[in-house]
């Protein structure tokens, strides 16, 4: 009698397996799953759960990634086998040519507006920290526009790259520096270099004599415009007094 | 929502290794065990989803997670028969323990296959009274019984684990 109940106590006291509070929670989406993708942009760790994809990161590595995730996103986090279709959706989220869901839970609806504004702005086009901050709602709030997509947890597919300080340099990127910055935006087709000399000469919009509207530079419906019908303007005060309006898509100012 | 999240989190911790082992000892071998443990915590995160506030805060949660995961194991029984149970393990053992740990994980193994071999109804008294070490009342609330019908299970069940059972010819 009291060996087998003493056997018993000893099942008993069982531990669950390694992994197990993770696999629950992860099954619920209370715990990302994540992988290493092979994409346009190299090698990059991406974390996902069942409302979409959470973060992302070009770690060198898993260690590193599992780091930052703990530090930025919080949650419990394991290593998975992709599901079959996930690394197709990605590169044809990175090639523009699909939108994926993600999760940003865990972000403030401020940084929230801002990120889901920054993915408004197509591929092969770039907006000022101003344009976001005046989108949202909160033209004031430049600053913290620049903060909210510093902290993007989800670069490259929330394209913050394709945010640019308000005097037109491309300025700096949480994702890998100025550098890759550059990288990102000329493998998606803007042509950096132009944009940057025409941003030191202090122009920053472009105004089609034809149609008498002005747009940002990087906007695809003045890409078509001839050359002599081009021309170009410091601010959107002097565009106006020139008889411009602005542009009803990339919205350079409040149509008045 | 995000705090039946907080809620539920806590409960995964502080009950993983009580569902896992109770698990395991109904169904005899570990691959089983974790499908039925992560199971029955899948089902109480669906449950704690529906439930009012005052009904979470009030839930006695061993017996609520036991009962549950005595459901599980019943409705797998009744989906396809248990499987004939391989004593010497198919799964690697990933722990580098010592021969003695593996020789004591062996033996565990062994046991948790003769009561998973149990007739369903003195399994499920037998793990929660002996292996999960519940109250009798504790016991009758998680399995929905009288408190002397559990008894009479837990002393039937024990009596096939010792093999000395006279009685055993009604089955």
């Amino acid at each position: 009698m009291n060996t087998l109940t003493t056997d018993l106590k000893r099942l008993g006291a069982e531990k669950a397996p390694r992994g197990f509070a993770e696999r629950v929670l992860g099954q619920v989406g209370m715990a990302d799953s994540y992988a290493r993708f092979e994409t346009v942009l190299g090698d990059v760790f991406v974390a996902w759960n069942r409302l979409g994809v959470s973060a992302a990161a070009r770690s060198a590595s898993a260690a590193e990634f599992e780091a930052w995730f703990q530090k930025d996103v919080g949650r419990p986090l394991l290593a998975a086998e992709a599901p079959a279709d996930l690394a197709e959706k990605i590169q044809d989220e990175l090639s523009g040519k699909r939108r994926m869901r993600f999760d940003l839970r865990g972000l403030t609806p401020f940084e929230q507006a801002v990120l889901r504004k920054t993915r408004q702005i197509p591929r092969g086009e770039v907006r000022p920290y101003g344009w976001v901050a005046r989108e949202i709602g909160r033209p004031a709030a430049v600053r913290a526009v620049g903060t909210a997509l510093a902290n993007n947890p989800i670069p490259y597919f929330i394209p913050c790259h394709r945010v640019v300080r308000t005097d037109g340099q491309i300025g700096n990127y949480g994702g890998g520096g100025p550098e890759a910055k550059r990288a990102i935006l000329t493998l998606e087709g803007v042509r950096v270099k132009r944009l940057e000399e025409l941003a030191r000469a202090g122009f920053h919009y472009q105004g089609v004599r034809t149609t008498k509207v002005f747009c940002y530079p990087t906007c695809h419906t003045g890409r078509h415009a001839l050359e002599k019908n081009i021309v170009w303007l410091h601010d959107a005060a002097s565009a106006r007094a020139a008889g411009f309006r602005p542009c009803k898509v990339c919205r350079p100012a409040v149509a008045s | 929502m995000e705090g039946v999240d907080r809620h539920f989190e806590r409960m995964v911790h502080e009950h993983k290794d009580r569902v896992f082992a109770a698990s395991l000892a109904m169904t005899g071998n570990r691959h089983d065990a974790e499908e039925v443990a992560q199971d029955t915590f899948f089902r109480a995160y669906r449950a704690l989803m529906t439930y009012p506030p005052e009904r979470v805060r009030e839930l006695k949660e061993k017996a609520w997670l036991h009962r549950i995961a005595v459901n599980v194991v019943r409705n797998r029984v009744r989906r396809v028969r248990p499987r004939l149970v391989e004593l010497n393990g198919s799964e690697p053992d990933h722990s580098p323990g010592t021969e003695a740990q593996a020789i004591e994980r062996m033996q565990i193994d062994e046991l948790a296959t003769r009561v998973a071999e149990l007739p369903i109804r003195f399994r499920e008294a037998v793990v929660l009274r002996h292996v999960r070490e519940l109250s009798y009342a504790e016991v009758a609330e998680a399995l929905g019984q009288p408190v002397g019908t559990v008894k009479a299970n837990v002393h039937r069940g024990l009596k096939l684990l010792r093999g000395d059972d006279d009685e055993h010819a009604d089955d």
